[in-house]
């Protein structure tokens, strides 16, 4: 079952099993964030300390199936530490890489014949990535990719409403 | 229809109705379909799409309206449904007391909307039960917010059945008892005839939610003692977009419309209308006339092959799938509801180690298999088992031992894959 293969990789399947950065920081002085999935129940709580335009530390708590936990763990070990600006830039690699079959489906927004669906896919450089791109496999699922950026979508929002404040 | 049958007592034929499901021939992944979805909605035989064919290719035409030939008959056809749906639940009059709706959903949302606001006030109390499915919850709960009722509920214990044991002192001045004949999540056949039996005792009407027991149970509305019933043409062989109200002729005719538009007015003006009759009071605007077809069609398919016998096969088959689930699989396998019996329908709701019911049913998809993840729209009820989601499984009558078999195999593989 070479398909299940690719979505259940050893890397997500650890990620699942030992997640990283998992937990929550006090808030304040952190940022609290969540995302919910009300079709699946699943859930992710985003706790961001951002010091000096640097995201000095993020913990991950909720729960959900493996790919949406996964996906919350990676994303944690991948922006952990990184300037914001950085943080940002993995993000939209990381949601170019979602759309890449599915353009329409990748965004929160389900705007009706997707604006996005006509513009080409930027090339997505995978090997920047690094372990990230082991969530390749999602985009043949279309219906899981939701669970796939629900962490995603809060790690925007949270920076977001941290830009907005400051 | 191509199921031969011989005697009433001979046993099911799944291979020949097999064959008369068209979408059981496919394959997904390159393997033959397994389909344990019928809980969510059943697939529909050959003879009941070539009866929705054969109505818009013959006689499409709107209902009690015009004067020409296929008017006439797409009235009788429609009018005929009605008569069909009523006799297969036992309605003492199946010309009056049925109300086609879209699904059961909008049945038990037009009794709430119509019975309820015409009939209770502040502070009244209407007892429903912790496994409703939203369609019998939120209506409720909406009535609540707007005027104020009580809502009570009956309790679920430990083995997902319904805990009776203070039924009369719930029941206690209550005005309506709101209660699913089957969960579509634990597979429990609650007792409605005792709760029917204590409600009127109480002075209370009953709501049966019969969405799931009537494609799977023989049903008759005196022997369940309800005064209203609803469910849906979709899980019982038909096609979507058709439901339906059953209700005692006395309190249809006590109640006010639901929906407004037109057909189901006897006189407008600009100031005020008169409603039409029963049923056709609650029936606003074209019906869902293909639909009715289909559904009638659908009954005739049912009852051919005959309700006891699909009963027996189905309870053979759960009984079969709770030992090959508990045999093969063990521990890692946790199945909700109640054991193997006659309050024990073919619904199984599944938790695989603490993988995560969406990962389950991923897996089982590969296998051809298909099951639903989630809350099956009984959040009250998952909160009371203590999980977010289960996979569910759950049969009919064209499943057979080789797709639990499959079921079993793919279950194994998810031990495998998260191991
Ligand atoms: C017990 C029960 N009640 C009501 C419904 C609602 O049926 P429908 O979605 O066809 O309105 C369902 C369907 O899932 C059900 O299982």
């Amino acid at each position: 079952m070479p398909d299940l293969e690719e979505l259940y990789r050893e890397i997500i399947l650890d990620h699942y099993r030992s997640p990283r950065n998992r937990g929550e920081l006090p808030a304040p002085p952190a940022h609290r964030v969540e995302g919910f999935n009300p079709l699946c129940g699943d859930e992710v709580i985003l706790s961001l300390e951002v010091v000096d335009g640097v995201l000095r530390d993020i913990k991950v708590a909720g729960s959900g199936c493996s790919i949406s936990q996964s996906s919350g763990s990676l994303m944690s070990a991948a922006v952990k530490g990184k300037p914001i600006p950085e943080v940002r830039e993995l993000i939209r690699m990381f949601k170019a890489m979602m759309s890449v079959h599915e353009a329409s489906l990748s965004d929160d927004d389900r705007t009706a014949g997707g604006g996005d669906a006509d513009v080409e896919p930027e090339p997505v450089d995978l090997a920047s990535l690094g372990e990230l791109a082991a969530l390749q496999g999602v985009v043949k699922f279309p219906v899981r990719i939701k669970c796939a950026t629900l962490s995603w979508n809060a790690l925007v929002q949270g920076l977001d409403e941290l830009a907005a404040a400051s | 229809m191509t199921v031969p049958m011989s005697s009433p007592n001979d046993p099911l034929d799944v291979e020949a109705i097999r064959k008369d499901f068209p979408l059981l021939s496919r394959t997904v992944h390159d393997r033959p379909i397994v389909y344990l979805d019928s809980a969510s909605t059943s697939l529909q035989p050959r003879s009941v799409l070539a009866a929705i064919g054969h109505y818009y290719e013959h006689t499409h035409a709107n209902v009690h309206r015009g004067v020409y030939a296929t008017a006439e008959e797409a009235t009788a056809l429609y009018e005929g449904a009605r008569r069909k749906v009523g006799a297969f639940v036992g309605a003492a009059d199946p010309r009056r007391e049925i109300v086609f709706t879209k699904n059961a959903s909008e049945a038990l949302n037009l009794v709430v909307n119509s019975w309820g606001r015409a009939n209770l006030r502040r502070g009244d109390a209407v007892v429903l039960t912790e496994m409703e499915h939203h369609s019998n919850l939120v209506p409720w709960l909406m009535l609540a917010e707007a005027i104020g009722i009580e809502l009570r509920y009956l309790p679920v214990d430990a083995q997902g059945r319904l805990d009776l044991c203070d039924l009369d002192k719930i029941l206690d001045g209550a005005r309506a008892v709101s209660v699913t004949a089957m969960s579509n999540v634990l597979g429990t056949v609650n007792p409605v005839p005792l709760i029917a039996e204590a409600a009127h005792r109480n002075g209370a009407v009953v709501v049966v939610d019969g969405a799931q027991s009537v494609p799977h149970l023989v049903t008759d509305v005196k022997a369940l003692g309800a005064d209203f019933l609803a469910f849906s043409g979709h899980k019982m062989l038909g096609p979507t977009g058709i439901g339906v109200l059953w209700g005692r002729q006395e309190l249809l005719d006590s109640m006010p419309p639901f929906l407004g538009g037109g057909g189901m007015i006897l006189d407008v003006a600009l100031e005020r209308f008169s409603p039409a009759e029963v049923p056709w009071r609650f029936e606003a605007g074209t019906p869902p006339i293909a639909e009715a077809v289909g559904l009638a069609s659908a009954v005739d398919y049912l009852s051919a092959v005959g309700m006891e016998r699909i009963v027996a096969h189905e309870r053979a088959l759960t009984a079969y799938t709770l030992d090959a689930l508990g045999d093969r699989l063990g521990p890692d396998c946790r199945v909700f509801g109640p054991p193997a019996g006659g309050d024990r329908a073919g619904v199984f709701s599944l938790a695989y180690r603490d993988v995560h019911a969406h990962d389950v049913a991923q897996i089982l998809d590969q296998f051809g298999v298909c099951v639903r993840p989630g809350h099956h729209c009984a959040k009250p009820l998952m909160r009371r088992l203590g999980v977010s989601a289960t996979a569910r499984a759950s049969i009919a009558l064209y499943n057979d031992p080789s797709d639990i078999d499959t079921l079993v195999e793919g279950l194994a593989h998810v031990g495998t894959v998260f191991g």
